[in-house]
């Protein structure tokens, strides 16, 4: 995705640089036009690679979507249209597990945020040991989610888990809902703080030094200087750094699968699929949901771009986008 | 000049790794594909459930095959989900290297209904049939035809304590007045049973509901009919949660935690498998104590004077459809679940055998271990039990056979968990409600 519209941004770039010279219409000469060909011959392979590699899958669940299709009929299947959808969409499974999937997306983004803000300021203000910092900081995002998340489950599992026996005896926090959910976002945040840090750090390295000179010379005090100069600069970082993690925990599998595996009601919309794909071999509802979170995620960024990326004061041309 | 050559060899050189990395994967795939081992003998595929001495009954088949075949053991994940998702994703991907699968006797239908597992006709079916115990049988066959053999059984069986139940109870009923009683002269009371949401509430649940004569699916499997028998099962699972006798972690307990509760010393009662006789008795994690007087017979009825109806477990073997050697796939099945064979299984690894006779066999076999014990195991030894669990299995209940079963199960363990929360008449339609999608693969699994 991002790599798709770092593509689209130097075409514009490109084409922008050569209505400035040409003023109006675009004139080739032939051995422009002979350049534009040969290039465009020259990403046409990758290009048909990626169309193919992205597309056909979705287009493919979108026609698995439609149909009755369990592996264990294979007589029974047929085209049933939108009946799937409706299926679902009239189940109270699904529903829960939407439900959850959005508490552990808005809690766990905002939690990071704060968080991952924090420690951006800290990995970006260190003077001493500034490497080792930052690599110290980054731990938790270099080890692979589902063996943290065996890590957490053991830490949390009564009579043998460190985490458990602070909260006493009998427990076992894992199979009661809001304390498993707790764990689920606790382990999420853990984890991806570092990685929001580190899109936020390079936020940070936008707002030039003099600005915050000149603010302060202005009399304005830290905090003012971090939301009223601090802030807008980063906006498009920040944004961006959203986004990233939005979709990303709106797609939360591993942590829960290790954690609860979804027992008392705290599956997410991708475990609810994987059941109905993997464990209840059912192609038709499985890619129905698979559809219905790429709808979901689909909506999410583009309510992010649309309404954050225009509204919020300060933001430009880079906001915009 | 020098330059020059070094550069040339330098190619050359890479030139020639690049060749024989060509060739090296062009071959690999041939050799691993053509399912011969090195002296010329066909290699038979298994995938099985991890069972720590099936390596030992592999290699006694190979020995006796003579160079015909040769049994390849492909170890499964350790959870029974696990190894049905692996199984399940070669299966529909027409995996050719899967010969012989090992089933958990629930997901025999499945397969069966997908085409992914061959009948067994002829001598194949009559020597499968061959003195086995008519319970487990019914769970290798879908539709009156048998597509798998049973290489093991297993039955859950009340496990008490004779010091404080000098005569083990016969019903639910009983059991829980002994445990009432006990309860008020201040002695171990609990009643310890699966109660997690997992497929141990849903054996319990399938056990209660046959031994009060109910039905969950019509025989068929394609109706959920959950009756006034099935109705009578919710009615005991509640009562039982909110009895005050049940551990206070019953809708977290699976097998382990019944089996280490019960050593810990508070309880009087525990329904589970065989298996933990040995674990009792086990000198470093057992409790001599407590094994002194560790005692069994049948899983309680409910209708007094009528003995329960125990689900039956285990395990059967069945042949791909998509296996390219069926009929050196069938003569290996055979060997590995063979009278000598389960009976090996059965006294080192504890997995009680599907075949008749075993159950009165006197003679003992060579150590387990050689290298730990040199005790030669027999039936008596291994299993005091094996009487009360071939009475069991005589009258034993199967799980609902449906190709759909991963969906009951699913489904019925999210309903009935936890069971203190279960309203008997409320929960029975919604599980005749929900199991009905479910057979049909309608619904959403949770």
């Amino acid at each position: 995705m991002s790599m798709q519209s770092d593509m689209s941004q130097s075409v514009i770039g490109a084409d922008a640089v050569k209505r400035s010279g040409g003023r109006g219409k675009v004139v080739l000469s032939e051995g422009k036009k002979a350049e534009r060909k040969l290039g465009l011959m020259l990403i046409a392979p990758a290009a048909i690679v990626m169309v193919a590699v992205t597309g056909w899958p979705i287009i493919y669940s979108v026609w698995l979507s439609l149909q009755r299709f369990d592996l264990r009929f294979p007589e029974k299947q047929a085209f049933v249209g939108l009946e799937n959808y409706g299926t679902v969409l009239s189940n109270g499974y699904w529903w829960t597990a939407f439900g959850v999937t959005s508490l552990i997306t808005v809690v766990s983004v905002v939690f990071e945020l704060v968080l991952g803000m924090g420690l951006a300021l800290i990995m970006h203000r260190t003077l001493v040991g500034r490497g080792l910092v930052r690599t110290v900081a980054l731990i938790p995002y270099g080890i692979v989610t589902v063996v943290a998340a065996f890590s957490w489950r053991y830490a949390w599992t009564d009579g043998t888990g460190y985490l458990a026996s602070l909260f006493g005896q009998d427990q076992a926090l894992l199979t009661q809902r809001v304390p498993a959910l707790a764990i689920i976002i606790l382990a999420e945040v853990w984890k991806t703080v570092p990685f929001m840090a580190l899109l936020l750090m390079a936020g940070l390295a936008l707002v030039p030094e003099d600005l915050l000179k000149a603010a302060a010379m202005d009399g304005a005090n830290g905090w003012q200087r971090f939301t009223k100069v601090m802030i807008p600069v980063m906006k498009p970082a920040i944004l961006v750094a959203l986004l990233f993690r939005t979709l990303d925990a709106f797609r939360i599998f591993d942590n829960i699968f290790i954690l609860t595996s979804g027992a008392q009601n705290t599956s997410s919309v991708s475990m609810q699929t994987y059941n109905n794909l993997i464990k209840g071999l059912n192609l038709g509802i499985g890619a129905t949901m698979a559809v219905l979170i790429f709808i979901t995620v689909a909506i999410i960024a583009f309510v992010f771009v649309k309404l954050f990326g225009t509204a919020a004061p300060g933001s430009d041309q880079e906001g915009r986008r | 000049m020098r330059g020059a050559n070094q550069a040339r060899r330098s190619r050359t050189s890479r030139y020639r790794s690049v060749a024989a990395l060509a060739v090296a994967l062009a071959f690999t795939p041939a050799v691993a594909a053509c399912g011969s081992s090195g002296n010329g003998a066909t290699t038979v595929n298994v995938y099985y459930a991890p069972e720590e001495h099936f390596q030992q009954v592999v290699d006694q088949c190979n020995a006796k095959a003579g160079g015909r075949y040769n049994i390849v053991l492909n170890t499964l994940p350790r959870d029974a989900d696990g190894q049905r998702e692996q199984m399940v994703r070669r299966m529909a991907a027409g995996d050719t290297d899967i010969d012989i699968l090992g089933l958990d006797v629930t997901w025999v239908a499945e397969f069966a209904e997908a085409g992914w597992i061959t009948e067994w006709t002829g001598d194949n079916k009559t020597a499968a049939e061959r003195d086995t115990i008519a319970g487990p049988l019914q769970t290798a066959k879908w539709k009156d035809k048998l597509y798998a053999a049973t290489k093991n059984t297993n039955v859950q069986l009340l496990w008490y304590r004779d010091d404080l139940t000098p005569t083990p109870p016969t019903t639910w009923d009983e059991m829980t007045a002994a445990a009432k009683q006990l309860k008020d002269q201040g002695k171990p009371n609990q009643i310890l049973m699966t109660g997690a949401q997992y497929e141990g509430l849903v054996v319990q649940y399938n056990t209660i509901t046959a031994s009060a004569g109910g039905n969950i699916l019509s025989p068929d499997g394609t109706k959920a009919v959950l009756d006034a028998g099935a109705v009578k099962g919710l009615q005991v699972l509640h009562d039982f949660a909110n009895s005050g006798l049940a551990s206070p972690s019953l809708s977290n307990s699976f097998e382990g935690q019944v089996q280490l509760g019960f050593q810990a010393g508070n309880a009087a009662f525990e329904l589970n498998w065989p298996y933990v006789y040995a674990a009792m008795n086990d000198p470093k994690k057992g409790n001599p104590e407590i094994a002194k007087h560790f005692k069994w017979t049948r899983y309680p009825g409910v209708n007094p004077g009528e003995p329960s109806k125990a689900t039956i477990g285990g395990y059967d073997l069945a042949i791909s459809s998509y296996s390219t050697h069926k009929p050196e796939a069938f003569d290996a099945a055979l060997c590995l679940r063979s009278q000598e064979s389960q009976k090996y299984s059965a006294l080192c690894d504890g997995v009680p055998p599907t075949i008749d006779s075993i159950y009165q066999d006197t003679t003992d076999i060579a150590p387990c271990d050689p290298a730990k014990s040199q005790d030669r195991p027999n039936m008596a030894g291994a299993y005091p039990m094996k009487d009360t669990i071939l009475d069991a299995l005589k009258t034993a209940a199967v799980r609902p056979i449906t190709p759909a079963y991963q969906n009951v199960s699913t489904v019925m363990a999210t309903i009935l968990s936890p069971p203190a929360s279960i309203d008997p008449q409320a929960t029975a339609d919604r599980l005749r409600k929900e199991l009905q999608d479910a057979i049909e693969s309608k619904g959403v699994l949770p």
